[in-house]
């Protein structure tokens, strides 16, 4: 056997086991359960039965196996990338690149399963709320695939902050329900989407994008997406012959960084790190870190860390990655912070976008602005453990959607021509040059960093 | 005995369902959402459900939605709604609170209990807890003599009928169609079977709560419920600027209803 032709995980060991949890009512220690209307039970048993005997069937499992491999493209390699290290304080820093999967992001991996299982169970149409768009892109692409109806939420103001991947979707043929209540993002469009099931569950499945939502969602979810720490575990040992010291995702609901910790929790070495969305700071409450700055309640079906008021009233949350722009988090990550198996640490938009650009200069590769947080938080980390560190960064999306975004960040282009979007003030942040140089963006806020 | 449930037993002692209102604290603003509860009671509301707003009201329709955004804008929270518990208690009518469970987990589940029985509140409605999830409501409730009303739908099996109802007190409530709140055409044959499937697991009153908007429907769901619940409608007279003499009128009409076919035996 020519080893060096053999990609590393075409023949790698079954995984670890499932973490103990949750429990068999979707508790992750006093996380997570189910507070949704009695009518969705029955839909919510459904799904959990279902999933449950699929999970363990060799023929569902050869078919997802197979989708992930010629459809995907799985597995996703791992780039190391010394250039973007010399930033992190000499620290060795591995990317796995969830960016080249098909669709752009690590949202596919949980939608192809999901998608199966909508056929198993019978259901003809499929309906998914979408923040940045990656969620609803990836579940158009599944549902026309298998040959699914589907129906996207997504709040209004996300529409426009993300009209192509709005366009993608129409092009999939799916239909984009722009959402017009409350803040009038991904929270609104959980809610339209709960609404739309409730009163079309016989027919509808609901493809929920991230491990948050009522039980089954979270437990499922983590399945669907920890193939991507399984092939980075084995594809790090591989290549290293050691564990990383740290594992880093960015966390909005907290798919991509369940996805890639999960594989890692019995490692009791190998530190967690999620980066939250720390928007202006999270002094200034115009951020979406929930686990660093909310408190424990309820919202969209689960118990969990969400950002409310005295009331319970969910608060507005802030930041420039609409991926990340929820005032919620899955209920395993509020467990695994309460038993300090993972940290969290806040990322400000300004040193997200820092590392942003840094990746792109340095390595030729533009992340989504929501992995951008991920790398921040690796550039702090690095530079606190020093050139002996190995860290391990799931680079969870690619930035082709973002690039209007950066580029009005950046005042790249004619800015009289580019329109600022809501709460985006050009004004305060970096010209080009400062882009060009590779340095620190000037006029950033580094307040609210922990 | 439970207060809502003596009060939907008076009403089938008349030979009639009970009329339950729903109204949100704090549209157009607190006063006159209390003005707007007063009202419903005074035209013939035996129980009003006080609700309270809430940022992501799942279960709801675009009317309540329409309603709550404001209110929650302006801060309305379990105070207001306490005052509001008092008012309704003075008119007469059972004041029940509706309510999202974050709120009520935010106030403190003891705390509430406590300031609900103290305000002469009968109890809660609680649309996104079920039993199973109910632990620290079922004692709260239990030690301060609180009824607590759980749902039941269509879709829900016999055994989740049994155990969901064994948790109630006060009476059931049947989501009589899938779906969210609002004003509907017709009610549908899927709330009399689910009163009937309901009916055979339990002795608690069932009332069907989803879609009933006038006197006709009140007087349909009446033939088979022991209440009739209200909802859209009443915040529509709100909304539509209508005010407390609108909804005094709406009650009027739905009263009428719910007195024009005796109730099954």
């Amino acid at each position: 056997m020519t080893s060096s032709a053999v990609h590393p995980t075409q023949e790698r060991p079954a995984p670890p086991a499932r973490p103990s949890w949750p429990d068999a009512t979707g508790h992750f220690g006093v996380f997570g359960g189910r507070f949704v209307p009695e009518a969705l039970i029955a839909a919510l048993d459904e799904l959990t039965e279902a999933y449950e005997a699929m999970r363990v069937d060799p023929a569902f499992l050869a078919e997802f196996a197979a989708l992930q491999r010629d459809y995907t493209g799985r597995p996703s390699p791992v780039t190391e990338v010394p250039r973007f290290a010399e930033h992190c304080g000499g620290a060795r820093v591995l990317l796995k690149r969830e960016d080249l999967n098909h669709t752009g992001s690590h949202k596919i991996n949980n939608v192809l399963g999901q998608a199966l299982l909508t056929k198993r169970i019978g259901k003809q149409r499929v309906i998914a709320e979408t923040g940045a768009g990656q969620h609803g892109v990836a579940t158009a692409t599944a549902a026309a695939l298998m040959g699914l109806s589907c129906t996207v939420y997504m709040g209004e103001e996300d529409t426009r902050r993300q009209a192509l991947n709005v366009a993608r979707m129409r092009l999939l043929g799916a239909e984009v329900v722009p959402v017009t209540t409350g803040s009038r993002t991904l929270k609104d469009a959980i809610n339209e989407a709960f609404r739309d099931w409730v009163t079309n569950v016989e027919t509808t499945n609901y493809v929920f994008g991230t491990v948050a939502g009522p039980h089954p969602f979270p437990a499922m979810v983590r399945d669907f997406q920890r193939v991507i720490g399984d092939e980075a575990r084995a594809q790090v040992l591989e290549r290293e012959g050691r564990l990383p010291d740290a594992v880093l995702a960015c966390v909005g609901g907290g798919s991509n960084a369940i996805g890639i910790f999960t594989a890692f929790v019995p490692d009791d070495g190998v530190r967690l790190i999620g980066l939250e969305a720390g928007g202006d700071g999270v002094d200034t409450g115009r951020h979406a870190a929930t686990i660093t700055g909310g408190a424990p309640g309820v919202l969209h079906g689960a118990r969990s860390y969400l950002l409310q008021d005295d009331n319970g009233q969910t608060v507005e949350s802030h930041s420039i990655s609409a991926g990340l722009d929820y005032p919620g988090v899955g209920p395993e990550h509020s467990h695994l912070h309460d038993i300090g198996r993972a940290e969290y640490r806040p990322v400000t938009d300004a040193e997200a976008m820092e590392a942003f650009a840094l990746l792109c200069r340095t390595e030729g590769i533009i992340p989504a602005i929501e992995s951008a947080h991920a790398l921040a938080g690796t550039m702090r980390l690095g530079r606190e453990l020093g050139p002996e560190a190995l860290l391990l960064v799931n680079l969870s999306g690619r930035g082709d959607k973002d690039v209007e975004t950066a580029s009005r960040w950046f005042g790249l282009g004619d800015r009289s021509e580019v329109d600022p979007g809501p709460g985006m003030d050009t004004d305060q942040h970096a010209t080009e040059g400062a882009v060009a140089s590779g340095d620190a963006v000037p006029g950033q806020d580094a307040g609210g960093v922990a | 005995m439970s207060r809502l449930e003596e009060r939907i037993r008076a009403a089938r002692a008349e030979g009639r369902a009970a009329l339950v209102a729903y109204l949100p604290v704090g549209y157009p603003d607190v006063e006159a959402s209390i003005a707007g509860m007063v009202a419903a009671v005074e035209g013939g509301a035996d129980v009003v459900e006080i609700g309270v707003p809430y940022s992501d009201p799942g279960m709801d329709g675009p009317v309540i939605q329409q309603a709550v955004e404001p209110a929650v804008r302006a801060g309305v929270g379990i105070r207001d709604v306490l005052r509001a518990v008092e008012a309704v208690d003075a008119a007469g009518a059972v004041p029940v609170v509706m309510s999202y469970w974050n709120p009520i987990e935010r106030y403190g589940v003891e705390r509430f209990a406590a300031d609900l029985a103290a305000a002469g509140g009968a109890g809660a409605i609680t649309p996104d807890l079920i039993p199973d999830e109910a632990g620290a409501w079922l004692a709260a409730s239990e030690e301060r003599g609180l009824d607590r009303v759980f749902l039941v739908a269509p879709s829900s099996t016999d055994a989740r009928l049994r155990s969901t109802t064994a948790a109630c007190r006060g009476f059931v409530y049947a989501a009589s169609t899938m779906g969210v709140t609002g004003t509907r055409a017709t009610v549908g044959d899927a709330a009399e079977t689910l009163v009937t499937r309901t009916r055979a697991v339990t002795d608690v009153p069932v009332c069907v709560g989803l879609g009933v908007s006038n006197g006709d429907q009140a007087a349909e769901v009446a033939g088979f419920a022991d209440g009739v619940i209200v909802g859209s409608a009443y915040v529509r007279e709100m909304l539509e600027g209508r005010g407390p003499d609108g909804v005094r009128r709406l009650s009027q009409e739905l009263a009428e209803g719910v007195r024009r076919q005796a109730v099954r035996p």
